[in-house]
C-alpha cells in the first residue's frame, strides 16, 4: 500500500475509533487489575501461594452495605512463624483496596472479622504476609443483590 | 461526630489465654464514591487506622479504606498475659481521635 494522502487518512481515523471503543471497555476491567497491582506492590512482586489464609465470606450477600468479612491465617504467632499483616481487596468494588490488619505476638492468633461494601458481585481477596517474606492468598466470590457504594 | 465506641472484653482471663475482642464506632464512613442531589460529590471522611494495645504493646491495628461499611465493626484476638487495661484508637479523616479502654483480670 502507498502512502497516499487518502490511506493514511483512512488509517487515522480507523486508530482514533479504535482508541475511543478500547477507553470505553476500560473501566470495567480497571478495578481487576488495579486489584492485581496493589497484590503484587503489597507482596513485593512475589506470587502468593495457597493455603494457610482462609477467607470466610457469605455466597450471596443481600445488601452490599454490610458484608460481613472474616479471614484467619494458621500460624503459631510466636517467633518467625508470625503473620504480620494480611490485606483484602474487593476486585470490583471502584478503588479495590478495602482493610488491610497488622497482628503481632501479642494477637495471639491470626483472626479478624469485619464489615464491608461491595458495589456488585466480585471477588473479595485476603493476602496474608508472613515474618519470613512468604505470601499467601486466598479468594472467594460473594453474590451481591443490591450494591453498597450509593451509586 | 463518632458516639461513644461500644467494646466487648471479657472481665477476666487466665494467664497467657488468648481472648476475643469486639469493638463498634457509630460512624458515617463517607466513602467519597456518593453524590449529593445537586450532583456534586460529598467528600470523603472516614475513620481511617484503628488500633488495640494492651500496656503500651501493640496487640491489632487496621488501615482501612472506604470499602469499610458504616460503623465500623472489628471482631479479633488478643493474649492476656498479665492483669492491664486495653486501649482502643480510632483516627478520622479530619484529625479527630476517639479513644476507649477497657480493663481486664488475670485470675
Amino acid at each position: 500500500m502507498k502512502l497516499t494522502r487518502r490511506n493514511v487518512l483512512g488509517l487515522t481515523a480507523g486508530a482514533a475509533a479504535f482508541a475511543v471503543a478500547g477507553a470505553r471497555v476500560t473501566p470495567a476491567l480497571a478495578s481487576a487489575e488495579d486489584a492485581e497491582k496493589m497484590i503484587m506492590e503489597f507482596t513485593g512482586g512475589a506470587t502468593p501461594g495457597e493455603g494457610k489464609v482462609s477467607l470466610n465470606t457469605p455466597e450471596i450477600a443481600e445488601n452490599g452495605n454490610t458484608v460481613p468479612v472474616s479471614v484467619s491465617v494458621e500460624s503459631a504467632m510466636e517467633g518467625d512463624d508470625l503473620v504480620e499483616s494480611v490485606i483484602i481487596f474487593a476486585d470490583g468494588n471502584p478503588s479495590p483496596a478495602v482493610a488491610t490488619f497488622h497482628f503481632t505476638e501479642m494477637s495471639g492468633e491470626a483472626l479478624a472479622t469485619t464489615r464491608i461494601r461491595l458495589a456488585k458481585t466480585q471477588n473479595v481477596i485476603a493476602v496474608a504476609k508472613m515474618k519470613d517474606g512468604s505470601v499467601f492468598m486466598d479468594k472467594k466470590q460473594v453474590k451481591v443483590t443490591i450494591g453498597g457504594c450509593g451509586g | 461526630m463518632a458516639s461513644k465506641p461500644r467494646i466487648k472484653v471479657p472481665k477476666s482471663a487466665s494467664a497467657g489465654e488468648v481472648i476475643t475482642i469486639k469493638t463498634l464506632i457509630s460512624h458515617e464512613m463517607e466513602s467519597g464514591q456518593r453524590k449529593d442531589k445537586d450532583g456534586n460529590p460529598i467528600p470523603r471522611k472516614i475513620i481511617n487506622k484503628f488500633t488495640c494495645t494492651f500496656e503500651g504493646q501493640t496487640v491489632f491495628e487496621c488501615d482501612l479504606d472506604p470499602a469499610i461499611s458504616a460503623n465500623p465493626y472489628f471482631e479479633f484476638n488478643a493474649k492476656v498475659p498479665a492483669s492491664g487495661t486495653f486501649k482502643f484508637t480510632w483516627l478520622d479523616d479530619d484529625g479527630s481521635v476517639y479513644e476507649a479502654e477497657a480493663p481486664i483480670e488475670v485470675k
